[in-house]
């Protein structure tokens, strides 16, 4: 009796997924499939060999392969260093992270337009130290910087978490039984870390993969990933069934990502919070 | 002693880099040009001009409505699944909690198109609507996510010995349970809040002719070239939340030292 009217509890949330996040799926899945008479298709999946769409595939895999090698050989440390320092305020880390999400994420991506600029803030800077100019606005790596500026905090955060949770015991008995610092760290640590690596890796990966917005203000609109191609089908060229089978390609990736995930972090413990 | 100056050194550089554009922009907000190439002196015009501004006023109010109100509806649906959820067997616990996931794993674009598929397929007008029920959406999996460990945590002896003493199913909830999970709701609501205030893809594909949130009205002004009263906009409010956060978090502080 109770516990069936508990379970009555979660209907709300039931019925509101199953509307709006199954039922949508279901959509993109159908017209993904279905040509403009409503007959079954694979020619809007199979869209993504043409020459056009199989590049920005290709561009958007480099790119975002490349940010997320980025994202961790830069975060790993720096949640090592803070993992370290005994703050005991776990919440004001992550706040320090979450903070400039106040600012508007198109701004923000806006400003590093700014700041790269030929005769921007980081090229009058080098030039006073007389280092050669960086002239990188509108060019792939201005792509990557993007990505890496705003999803690192998305890689810091769960490798933070996995790294606080270990037991200084398991460190210490190591050192005990003679390993030197880098026996520890690769013996030790980074396999304890991998649950919060794989978080970090998906949480970086799909949205570098899929985003539209940071090609286009800092690519100079030259540069088109699967999800420009993606998005000028929608609102632009109007043809929901190419742009739907399109990104039946993009959640295949998505879903190699999840298994991925599952089969490296079984108890689900690599989590942003 | 070298080995930790070169940590500070390698922090500071990753907060440079995290912050530098949010300076910038705070800059700009302060520059007399119109373009964001020159420096042009320094001025407070923009901060005047902003609140004459009725497009910028008419999308703030937009953001700041659809952040609230769904992610409130976001912590009431969420919470109450939660409970839920915590009383179910493993393996119905399993498939749910999945579902949860897709929004969260998904990528936006796909979750935007998806739902504008739905909106135009069951006829609903674009507008404030489209976008509050979308932002609703993703926003329950970010409540779940912070409320579940601590519901998780919970003793169910406690709400038992409150039903056994005689308080109904909703008072113990709201006396014995409630209390233990404050502190995954509020921060369940703040991601929520912070999240919806911060989007832009999903409420492109979610919005309607004529409405506009922050974001949207930024991405639409990119080609023409931003109006510095935004930039004037979002310095106010990254201020106000560095403010806000910092009483917050000095506040709870005080208390246990007084407590002590």
């Amino acid at each position: 009796m109770k516990n069936s009217r508990l379970k009555l509890l979660s209907s709300p949330y039931i019925v509101w997924a199953v509307i709006f996040i199954i039922v949508p799926l279901g959509m993109v899945f159908y017209y993904g499939l279905t040509d403009k008479t409503g007959a079954f298709t694979l020619e809007n999946v199979m869209a993504v060999m043409s020459e056009e769409h199989a590049k920005a595939l290709w561009i958007s895999l480099g790119l975002s392969l490349l940010s997320t090698a980025v994202c961790f050989f830069l975060a790993y440390p720096l949640a090592m260093i803070l993992a370290h320092m005994n703050v005991n305020q776990h919440s004001f880390i992550v706040l320090i992270f979450i903070l400039p999400m106040w600012m508007n994420f198109l701004l923000r991506t806006l400003a590093w337009q700014t700041l790269l600029e030929k005769t921007g803030a980081i090229n009058n800077l080098l030039s006073f130290f007389h280092l050669p100019p960086l002239n990188i606005i509108n060019t792939p790596y201005a792509i990557v910087l993007g990505m890496v500026y705003n999803f690192l905090p998305f890689m810091v955060l769960p490798i933070y978490n996995a790294l606080v949770k270990i037991d200084p015991n398991v460190v210490n008995a190591a050192k005990d039984l003679g390993a030197n610092p880098i026996q520890t760290f690769f013996k030790i640590t980074l396999p304890l870390s991998i649950p919060g690596i794989i978080s970090g890796i998906t949480m970086v990966f799909i949205p570098a993969l899929t985003t539209f917005v940071i090609s286009k203000l800092l690519g100079g609109s030259k540069i088109l990933l699967i999800g420009n191609v993606i998005e000028e089908e929608f609102t632009q060229a109007g043809n929901w069934h190419l742009g739907s089978g399109l990104s039946i390609v993009l959640m295949i990736f998505i879903l190699i990502n999840m298994a991925a995930s599952a089969i490296f972090d079984k108890d689900g413990e690599g989590g942003l919070l | 002693m070298i080995k930790t100056t070169a940590k500070k050194i390698y922090i500071v550089l990753i907060f440079i880099f995290l912050y530098a554009p949010i300076a910038t922009l705070m800059v700009f907000s302060f520059n007399k040009s119109r373009t964001r190439a020159k420096w042009g002196g320094f001025t407070f015009q923009w901060y005047l001009s902003l609140l004459g501004n009725r497009e910028i006023m008419q999308a703030l109010w937009n953001t700041l409505f659809i952040a609230l109100v769904s992610s409130l509806s976001a912590v009431v649906i969420g919470t109450v699944a939660c409970i839920a959820i915590n009383n179910m067997n493993k393996r119905r616990r399993a498939v749910i909690l999945g579902i949860t996931n897709i929004p969260m794993l998904n990528a936006d674009i796909v979750t935007g198109i998806s739902l504008m598929l739905l909106f135009i397929s069951l006829g609903f007008k674009f507008g404030l609507g489209t976008i509050l029920l979308s932002h609703i959406t993703f926003n329950i999996p970010y409540v779940i996510l912070c409320v579940m460990p601590r519901m998780k945590q919970l003793n169910p002896s406690t709400y038992e010995a409150a039903l056994d003493l005689g308080a109904s199913p909703v008072l113990a909830f709201f006396k014995v349970v409630f209390p233990d999970i404050l502190p995954g709701v509020l921060s369940g609501f703040l991601m929520a809040f912070t999240m919806s205030l911060d989007d832009f893809i999903i409420t492109h594909f979610t919005k309607g002719a004529g409405v506009d949130t922050l974001s949207t009205k930024i991405y639409t002004e990119v080609k023409k070239g931003i109006k510095p009263e935004m930039y004037a906009l979002s310095t106010i409010i990254f201020v106000t939340v560095l403010l806000l956060l910092f009483l917050v978090n000095k506040a709870p502080k005080e208390k246990n030292e007084r407590r002590i």
